[in-house]
């Protein structure tokens, strides 16, 4: 197993209030690490310090055993070995769905026009929306936007994905196909990060879960443990909240 | 009211008319240009030129039309500056224009979500090409419906030419009453005559209002 | 030396005369935006009534305001009032009757605007504890709209004020008419005297403007 992703001792704060103390992990190639925690614990900001986009004040961050220097410019040249999908799909309106998939690819790796289209059909035909290329993000369902921004960030070919809570603001109906599509990515080895309330998909495609209360790891379990045996009592009673 | 007075009066309105319609149009045409520097100036925050646009943008806006006018034409020939009517007309309009047009520019870049501006970032572009593919035709189209509104506000405020004699849709019609006296056949016409840019116009803006609100962006 | 010109604004009555023509024009923006602010609440809250025939006269009447430039309104008021209403009013009240006018249309849509941007279920709430209709907006409509339309209301106020600068050209002896009084009597002695005394009436505006233009940013913001 080798080591993709390495935080050691990372702190972030806004302003005085501190988010995340001395966060340390490990993420190896091809596994699917699960982020858990309540509401405000901070996951969402540890998964944005991991491309860049949430400066933090301390820590490093490896990447490939590479230390990761954490200039602006060195981010943006990172963020495209490193896929991301938001809670808000966020897909660019004025756009149309070929374009948002190909705009990366083009203009950030410099690929062929002819290429990027072709790996952008060939994707969204895994996610079963090759029709929709020339519609906009407006003509789209929420469940459909969101598998397309999957998409989107797949395009780049990136070395692992982010996903922060890509379900929480489906319809009921919509979130199986989305998460049909994660899991069918943890078969293929993608490496991921996955925030989500989703107790029973996190547990399916777990390695491993990092449970985050208050800005600390209070837990790093294997994820066929931490469902039935967590370690602490918090996570216990986060599990028990969640009617797991 | 006579309609024989009235047909006798249009081709002096026509060339009124048209005077408003070309001096609208150069007067838009900067101040769109001007605004559209100043409103970059601020949204990349370059030093001193950021600040030199926040001063000249007040100034702008908070004062009259009427005074830029006189300022210039009266004012500056005392300091040497001797400027044609015309001229002076076109650069008071600019100089109003152009802090009306940044201010909507500006707009239409605030009313980006931050979240698209990440989106962009997460899939690796540069600042050159998130202000090329996500900014600017985001930013352009939110800014539409204040650009509409500024240009048939810009339209109107053509009419204080008057006060420096410019001959345009409305010295036209107060020189005429003045030399005939037929007040009510021409005030009609130079209704008429608004009413003709105006009126279209509004509708159009309406439109995209609702296009923009409702259409575009309705994610 | 262009210097010098600058002591015309303080010879003699030159500053209180404009300050004294300063007065008549904040008296005509002052009557206006009190006025024509309640007249447009008024026709706000009118405009958000089912009744189609109301709604529809009270849009006409916005967009002929909106649509005619203020100069032209000036003119049309001033000409037709005397002539086909033998209505003789001194110009500085025909002003303050068309910005007046003026301000109630543009205060009636802002008005308007944020009386239907409440959220349904207040009005639903208000409904379900028994308040009768002028109850709703009193209580629940008006309050929760005052915070939307603060901001704009302040710029309209400051664009009133601005327009007030053409009550010269009805002959209104307001701060400009004064300025041109006194650059004419001066011709001789400060040939620059327009650079001063424009100088002086646009910074003078500039001064009023400015606070609502301030307000209506700080509103805009919380
Ligand atoms: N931009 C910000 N400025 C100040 N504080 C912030 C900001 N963003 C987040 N926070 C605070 O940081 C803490 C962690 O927020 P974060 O969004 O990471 O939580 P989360 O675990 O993702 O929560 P949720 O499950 O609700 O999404 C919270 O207390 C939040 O209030
Ligand atoms: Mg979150």
């Amino acid at each position: 197993m080798t080591e993709l992703l390495r935080v050691e001792h990372l702190n972030k704060a806004y302003g005085e209030v501190p988010v995340l103390q001395d966060i340390s992990f490990t993420v190896n190639t091809g596994e699917v690490q699960v982020v858990l925690g309540p509401s405000g614990s901070g996951k969402s900001t540890l998964i944005r310090c991991l491309n860049g986009l949430e400066p933090y004040q301390s820590g490093t961050i490896y990447f490939q055993g590479q230390k990761v220097d954490p200039t602006p410019k060195n981010w943006q040249l990172l963020r495209q070995k490193i896929g991301m999908v938001f809670q808000s799909y966020d897909l660019f309106p004025n756009l149309n769905i070929m374009d948002n998939i190909t705009l990366g690819p083009i203009k950030v790796q410099k690929q062929s026009k002819a290429t990027a289209q072709k790996e952008a059909l060939r994707l969204l035909d895994t996610v079963g929306l090759a029709d929709y290329t020339a519609k906009f993000p407006r003509e789209l369902s929420g469940g459909q936007k969101q598998r397309i921004a999957i998409v989107r960030a797949l395009a780049l070919h990136p070395d692992f994905m982010l996903f922060d809570e890509v379900t929480a603001s489906l319809d009921p109906e919509m979130v199986r196909g989305v998460l049909e599509i994660m899991a069918n990515l943890a078969k293929q080895k993608m490496t991921m990060i996955v925030v989500t309330h989703e107790m029973n998909f996190a547990q399916q495609i777990a390695d491993n879960v990092l449970f985050l209360d208050d800005g600390h790891i209070l837990e790093s379990t294997p994820g066929k443990d931490f469902f039935t045996n967590p370690q602490t009592d918090r996570a216990k009673e986060f599990l028990q909240s969640m009617d797991f | 009211m006579s309609w024989q007075i009235i047909q006798q009066s249009l081709p002096m309105f026509q060339k009124g008319f048209i005077l408003t319609l070309q001096m609208s149009a150069l007067g838009i045409l900067g101040a769109i240009i001007l605004g559209l520097m100043c409103s970059l100036c601020q949204y990349f925050k370059i030093p001193v030129l950021k600040q030199i646009v926040g001063a000249y943008i007040e100034l702008s806006r908070n004062t009259p039309l009427l005074i830029q006018l006189f300022f210039i034409y009266y004012g500056l020939p005392g300091i040497g500056l001797k400027l044609s009517a015309y001229t002076c007309g076109i650069i008071g309009l600019i100089f109003l224009g152009g802090s009306y047009m940044a201010e909507g520019f500006s707009g239409g870049f605030d009313g980006i979500p931050n979240s698209q501006i990440e989106s962009g970032k997460a899939i690796g572009l540069s600042q050159g090409q998130l202000t090329r593919y996500v900014v600017f035709p985001q930013g352009f189209a939110l800014s539409i419906p204040a650009l509409a509104a500024n240009i048939i506000f810009l339209i109107k405020e053509t009419s204080i030419f008057t006060v420096i004699a410019i001959p345009e849709l409305t010295n036209t019609a107060l020189d005429l009453i003045g030399l005939y006296y037929h007040t009510n056949e021409y005030l009609l016409v130079l209704v008429v005559g608004y009413a003709i840019i105006l009126i279209p116009l509004s509708i159009i803006l309406t439109w995209l209002e609702r296009r923009i609100r409702y259409g575009t962006f309705g994610d | 030396m262009a210097h010098s010109g600058i002591n015309l604004i303080f010879e003699g009555q030159n500053l209180p005369r404009l300050l004294g023509g300063l007065w008549i024009t904040i008296r005509v923006a002052l009557i206006a935006i009190i006025a024509g602010g309640v007249l447009g609440i008024f026709l706000g809250v009118l405009r958000t009534f089912k009744n189609r025939f109301l709604r529809f006269i009270l849009r006409l009447y916005l967009e002929f305001f909106r649509i005619v430039p203020t100069v032209v309104l000036l003119f049309l008021f001033y000409y037709i009032l005397p002539k086909s209403m033998n209505l003789n009013l001194p110009a500085a009240e025909v002003a303050t009757l068309v910005f007046t006018l003026w301000m109630a249309a543009e205060a009636s849509d802002i008005v308007r605007g944020a009386l239907i941007s409440v959220p349904q279920h207040q009005v639903d709430s208000g409904l379900a504890i028994g308040l009768n209709r002028s109850q709703l907006y009193y209580y629940v409509l008006i309050p929760q709209s005052l915070k939307l339309m603060l901001p704009a209301m302040m710029n309209l106020i400051s664009r009133i004020i601005k327009t007030t600068s053409l009550l010269l050209l009805i002959s209104v002896l307001d701060v400009i008419n004064v300025g041109q009084q006194i650059i004419e009597a001066n011709q001789k002695q400060y040939p620059q005297g327009a650079f001063w005394v424009y100088g002086v009436i646009f910074v003078l505006y500039f001064l009023i403007c400015y606070p609502f233009s301030l307000l209506a940013k700080k509103l805009q913001k919380d």
